[in-house]
Formats: C-alpha cells, structure tokens, sequence
C-alpha cells in the first residue's frame, strides 16, 4: 500500500536551503549541544532557522535553549513554535515530560508522521538532532531525510573514537554527505580526533574545550550565546554552513 | 495525523501516481486510515475540499475513506485489546495522539497489566488501497 506520508515529507522540506543533521559516535558526546548552539548562532546571524530534535527517547534542546513545550499551533498542519527567531519541534511539544517507550515499527511510524505534519515553510538552515546510535531511528532519519548533511560530534577517549569511527562508516556505507567532525568538550591537548579524521579523510571543522559554564547558562539564550562554547561552535560552524557570500 | 497534512498527502502522491501512469483522470482512490489517526472524516474532506489541487485530473475524483479499527497486543502479558478498552483520555493526550499516534505510548496502557509495551497490531498509519482513472489507451 502507498503511504502518502512519505510523499508529504519532501513537499514539507522544499523550502528548506540546507539542511545539516548532527550525529556523534556516542551517548553524551553532546549532539544536542552542538545541534542547538549551531541554530542559535544561525539564527543570531540573522538566517531563518529551525531546530528538530529527533531523539524521542531523552529529547534535550527545549532543556538547552530553554523554549515551552506547549501544543504548538495548527495551521494546515503544525506550526513549528518560534524561540527567539529559532523555529523549533520536539516529541516534547506533544508528549510533555512523560516518556515515550517506543520500538521499531513505532519509531519509524512516529518520525514520518511528525515529519509530514510539520511545516518549516522558508528556512535557510534546519538543524537535526539525530537520534542516537545506529538503530532504527537513526537509520530512518538517514533514508527519510534525503538532502541531509552530516556533521559528527566527537571527543577524544579512545572510548569515544572507537564508536565515532563506527558511525563515520556507516555514514559513508549509506552515502550521505559528511561536512566533518567536531571535537567537543576537549580538556586536554590531544591529536586523537584530528588522527581519526585524516585516516577517514574528512575535515576537523572545529574543537570545543569543556566549558564549566554552560551548565548555568542552558536556558539563557543570551548568556549561552556568550559562553566559549558557543562562540567557539559557531566559529567552527558558521563559515562552514554558509560559505562567504551564500 | 493532522487532517489537512493527510489530504495535502493524499493529493500530492495521487498525483504522482496518475502522472508516472499516464491518467488522464482520477475517478476514484480508496484511502484507509488507521483508527489510531484519531481523523475526523467530515475535517478530512473539508480539508481535502480546501487543498484539492485545481489539477483537472482530479475533478471528478470519488474519494473513499475507510478507518480501520485498531488493534493493539500487549507485549508483557499477551492481553489483546482495542481503542475504547483503554478507557478515556484526557484532551492533552487526545491531541497528541492525534497528531502523532504513536504517542499512545505516551498515553495509554495496556488495560490488564499496566504496561505501555504493546503493539499496534492493526489500525495505525495511512494508505492509499487503490487508485482507479482513465488512460487515452485503456
Ligand atoms: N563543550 C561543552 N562543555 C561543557 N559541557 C558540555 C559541552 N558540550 C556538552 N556539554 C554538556 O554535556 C552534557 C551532554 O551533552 P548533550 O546532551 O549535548 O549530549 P548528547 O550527545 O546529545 O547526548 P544524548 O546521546 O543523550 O543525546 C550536557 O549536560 C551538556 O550541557
Ligand atoms: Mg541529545
Ligand atoms: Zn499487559
């Protein structure tokens, strides 16, 4: 049977210039960090901007920007809810604070769905946060969001590496496009990043040293976008995301 | 699932369909909606009234909406049950189960044990069953 969601997704996307997804190799890396200082930045820059969280299981942005998780408005759909000129969706807008058990045929189920009733309209940038791990969320934001472009967030354990090296793999199998890794929340002098990504063959777009003072800005969009972490992400991001003169 | 995203849906990919086989007209498409989709039929067609494309194709299109009633199983204990079993939902929850459906699992429980893992055996998500028109050569 033909399911006409999938159709919907596309047209939903069509205004959309760019669309950069963020993954990581690993729980905690901080993907959600990165995701939601990326669009911050943006939409500081002055670009339409929109922010989906795609984690179901421990949705974090409205947490880190600090925006309401209330119903969001219909219109001929859903509008996505505008933070300080950040447009933003989460399963938190629908689900509150109560957890969302959810397995494979679920997961896929939900993501088409809160992808064909959310309209971003004109938008320079969207920023993913992707679903953890490789498993069925991840795999199914890979397929369904076509035009997607990937930056991984990395950190230097050789923990870490071990399973960024996984994920960069199964990026370059599924042939998306990779813009590069992230380092975050360095805290001491190491080449392991920059080591894995030559043997990859992919840019080190930027490092972000831990930065004991983002816990007390989270939820402050000024004080955030003032932290060294922010500025230093969107130092490396920015350029990246719109070249000179785009 | 929101009714105008589903009728933009059902339009957009009826399209599609008559435009890669060669329909000069779309007399018929048969769309089966999973009763977890919580649609109202009478928004639905209003909503189809209002995206309906002034594509000439589908000007005499007879739509067709079956809901399909919902099935669910619990994982736990084997209990099989259906929508009403669940017992009443607060309009929160109605909501966001309409919108997303798989938000049940946010919501609901199953009625024996308690557990939110169970299945959506039947009566989730969306179709298009048929889609019937004319070909200049047919
Ligand atoms: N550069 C940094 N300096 C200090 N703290 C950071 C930095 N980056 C992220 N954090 C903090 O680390 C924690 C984990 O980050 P985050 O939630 O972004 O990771 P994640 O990869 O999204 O995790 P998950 O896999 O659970 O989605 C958060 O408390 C976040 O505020
Ligand atoms: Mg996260
Ligand atoms: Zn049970």
């Amino acid at each position: 049977m033909l399911d006409p969601r999938r159709a919907a997704v596309d047209a939903r996307l069509e205004g959309v210039k760019r669309i950069v997804a963020v993954t990581g190799g690993k729980g905690g890396i901080g993907k959600s960090f990165v995701s939601s200082a990326l669009a911050l930045a943006s939409a500081r820059a002055g670009r339409a901007t929109g922010l989906l969280d795609l984690d179901f299981t421990s949705p974090s942005d409205h947490v880190i920007l600090g925006f309401e998780t209330g119903f969001p408005t219909e219109e001929f759909g859903i509008d996505p809810a505008d933070h300080h000129g950040i447009r933003c969706m989460s399963i938190a807008h629908f689900a509150g604070d109560a957890p969302v058990p959810m397995r494979g045929d679920d997961v896929t189920n939900a993501l088409l769905e809160l992808l064909a009733i959310t309209r971003w309209k004109e938008l320079d940038l969207l920023v993913i946060d992707m679903p953890p791990g490789i498993g069925d969320a991840a795999l199914d934001a890979m397929r369904l969001l076509g035009r997607a472009e990937y930056v991984v967030v990395a950190g230097s354990s050789r923990v870490v590496l071990e399973s960024v090296r996984r994920t960069v793999r199964l990026l370059q199998d599924v042939r998306v496009p990779i813009l590069g890794i992230v380092e975050n929340m360095r805290r001491k002098e190491d080449d392991g990043v920059r080591r894995l990504a030559e043997a990859q063959g992919l840019p080190v777009l930027g490092t972000v040293d831990f930065d004991e003072t983002l816990e007390d800005a989270l939820g402050d969009l000024d004080r955030l976008a003032a932290t060294t972490a922010v500025r230093s992400l969107a130092a490396a991001l920015l350029p990246v995301v719109f070249p000179a003169g785009r | 699932m929101h009714e105008f995203a589903l009728a933009e849906s059902v339009v957009r990919a009826t399209l599609q369909t008559a435009e890669s086989e060669g329909m000069t007209a779309v007399t018929r498409v048969v769309v089966q909606v999973g009763e977890l989709q919580q649609i109202k039929k009478d928004v639905f067609e209003f909503a189809l009234k209002q995206v309906h494309s002034d594509d000439p194709r589908l000007a005499d299109t007879v739509l067709v909406v079956e809901i399909v009633p919902a099935r669910f199983s619990c994982r736990v204990c084997e209990h099989g049950f259906t929508l009403a079993e669940t017992g009443e939902h607060d309009a929160d929850a109605k909501e966001a189960i309409h919108f997303v459906p798989e938000l049940a699992h946010a919501f609901m429980r199953c009625p024996a044990c308690g557990s939110p893992d169970f299945e959506v055996a039947e009566g989730r998500g969306v179709g298009i069953a048929s889609i019937e028109g004319e070909r200049p050569d047919a």
